[in-house]
């Protein structure tokens, strides 16, 4: 039987709590998978930054399509891939608002690659959270743009043959090419350590469109254990034992600009 | 404001600057790239926004995220760039935000020619993406009534929270013509209780096509037909020539219903009792006139740019009362005003028949001259 100490449910000892941009839904992901953490740190962001109220949010198809459920700020949802469309006619005509996409690797490595090479291209003063674990969630666990060589999934049942199938794409390194890109960095969501710097690098990301330097992304490594058929525990250490080497974690573009930021 | 000689496509672009347009997003093609071309250097110069995006799928996209925030947007291409658009302009329709598209049509399928065409009928009035909706459909004759039905169709896409398109092509795109543009209207943002701007001292709103449930899509999809027959109640327009006392009548949009114009002129002049009938809203089709006037005449004849597409409306109307005759020029030519003349004069001096397809006997007559 487990006693708790009355103490910690005095107001003044909360350490922790839901943060305001969050609706009170619990959300549908499945048991594992990081959308929930990755989603609780744009929250915190925006809390954190008072920008709750000035946010849109554009939302994805994939797993995340019902992001806009979650976040208690204004959301459209876009057609698969055109998010970075989207949010860029959002944000020309409502300039002084916080916009950002949030969106999968299928959409936006593969259906969505036109889409996000132009708005980071023209520099876009818009914020995308890029979640890349490496397969397709919604469909069944199909191969992605950013699938491993040899990793089996339901549509490389063999496993991703690059002599067929070609190679996974790191999207951050490729933007991070771009003029128009202000902060392209990419983190991990597979410890409490790792989770922290994606916190940080969340917030930075946002701090860089409200400052007007330009064009942000963070990608994060994350997990799929229902389409991976690992358990989360396991998921989580796949993803240090072999995404990261494919997807190295580090800063790709911090312009001198956002290199500067004091927040 | 006095009437200036002015080029279609950039008489259109004006009129939709004129009219309060906060938002341009396009790609260039031809015959329509002057709308693009005027906006590029109109928009910045007025703070408002233009984008040339990566392609008409973003540029779809780009007008979709503006619409969401209830404010003025338009994107315009020819008919292979609305083909692209398909996608964004279903979504825009299953959100129920308004936007203006303009389609400057060419020849096609394919990537066709860029000679005037009136191919993209079926596309645009029948909705060419995917799902149940109607977008308003106007076509305008001459550049004053593009300047006209551009300005309108910003006021009937906000007014139904719908799509509505200019359907127009590349010989009203690139005339030029005298027109009287309207007055440049102060751009006031509109507290639409709809519209996506930031959640500031109000509870969030969610913009989406998604309606997971089957049921509330069937809700969705019966408000929208709901709303397309206030549409169909209150919008419909076409222009009446000669038609008190035709015994004969000429149905024919756009470009073919202006040179269907000349030839009935002509055939009036020669004591031929015919009018002409030009739908100007497309969609919504003026049926209610077509069928009253099917109870009088003695026989139709629909003069498109197309291999006969609006003919299926016609006869949706007539309802085989009276004999629907076919003319057509495709692929991008234009018909002259002799050779729908001779169809007047063949009309009113051959036996004709209800039975069976129209476009067939014109085909045999369009195969022993077009080689």
């Amino acid at each position: 039987m487990v006693t708790v100490d009355v103490e910690i449910t005095k107001p003044e000892n909360q350490v922790y709590c839901r943060p305001r941009s969050f609706t009170d839904f619990s959300t549908h992901y499945c048991p594992g998978c990081t959308h929930g953490v990755a989603h609780r740190l744009i929250a915190e962001a925006l809390d954190e930054m008072g920008v709750q109220e000035r946010t849109i949010g554009v939302a994805p198809v994939g797993c995340s399509v019902f992001a806009y459920n979650y976040f208690d700020v204004d959301f459209v949802e876009a057609a698969h891939g055109r998010a970075p469309a989207m949010a860029t006619g959002i944000k020309r005509v409502l300039p002084d608002r916080v916009v950002f996409t949030y969106q999968g690797d299928g959409d936006l490595a593969s259906i969505g690659m036109a889409e996000i090479m132009h708005a980071a291209g023209r520099g876009e003063n818009i914020t995308v959270i890029f979640i890349n674990n490496a397969i397709y969630g919604m469909t069944g666990g199909q191969m992605a743009p950013t699938t491993l060589p040899g990793q089996k999934t339901s549509s490389s049942p063999l496993g991703r043959d690059v002599e067929l199938q070609g190679y996974p794409l790191r999207m951050s390194e490729m933007i991070a090419k771009m003029d128009g890109a202000g902060y392209v960095v990419r983190r991990s969501l597979h410890d409490p350590a790792n989770i922290r710097k994606a916190k940080k690098a969340i917030r930075t990301a946002f701090e860089t469109q409200v400052r007007g330097l330009g064009f942000s992304m963070v990608e994060l490594l994350s997990t799929c254990p229902t389409n991976w058929g690992i358990a989360p525990v396991e998921a989580l250490k796949w993803v240090e034992t072999n995404m990261v080497p494919v997807f190295p974690i580090g800063d790709f573009k911090v312009s001198s600009a956002v290199g500067d930021l004091r927040f | 404001m006095a009437r200036q000689l002015i080029k279609g496509n950039e008489a259109m672009a004006e009129a939709a600057v004129r009219a309060g347009l906060e938002a341009y997003f396009g790609y260039p093609i031809t015959p329509q790239s002057e709308i693009l071309e005027h906006l590029s250097r109109r928009l910045p110069e007025l703070g408002r926004a233009f984008v040339q995006a990566e392609s008409e799928v973003a540029a779809i996209n780009m007008v979709y995220g503006a619409a969401c925030t209830g404010v003025r947007v338009m994107s315009s291409s020819s008919s292979p760039g609305v083909s692209l658009m398909m996608e964004g302009i279903s979504y825009i329709a299953g959100t129920e935000v308004p936007c203006v598209l303009i389609n400057v049509m060419r020849g096609g399928p394919g990537l066709g020619n860029i000679a005037p065409a009136q191919g993209d009928y079926f596309q645009a009035v029948y909705g060419g993406g995917h799902g149940d909706y109607k977008p308003i459909v106007l076509a305008p004759s001459t550049v004053q009534e593009s300047v006209d039905l551009t300005v309108l169709a910003f006021d009937l896409a906000e007014k139904y929270r719908a799509i509505a398109m200019v359907l127009t092509d590349g010989s009203l795109g690139q005339m030029m013509e005298p027109a009287e543009l309207p007055e440049l209207r102060p751009v006031v943002r509109k507290e639409w209780d709809w519209a996506v701007t930031g959640a500031i001292g109000r509870p969030r709103r969610i913009l989406s096509s998604i309606y997971l449930e089957a049921h509330d899509e069937e809700v969705t999809n019966l408000r929208l037909m709901k709303r397309w027959f206030e549409i169909e109640k209150n919008e419909i327009r076409y222009k009446e020539y000669y038609l008190d006392d035709a015994e004969f009548v000429v149905v024919g949009f756009g470009t073919a219903g202006r040179v269907a114009l000349s030839a009935v002129r002509e055939a009036r002049q020669m004591g031929i009792k015919v009018g002409l009938l030009r739908p100007i809203t497309l969609n919504p089709f003026p049926f209610g006139v077509l069928d009253e006037l099917s109870k009088r005449a003695q026989a139709f004849l629909v003069v498109e740019m197309n291999t006969g597409q609006m003919l299926n409306d016609v006869q949706l109307a007539v309802k085989g009362r009276v004999p629907v005759e076919f003319y057509g020029r495709p692929g991008g030519v234009v018909p002259f005003a002799d050779e729908i003349l001779a169809e007047i004069q063949r009309m009113t001096t051959s036996p004709l028949s209800v039975v069976g397809d129209p476009r067939k006997a014109w085909l045999e007559r369009m195969l022993a001259v077009v080689k």
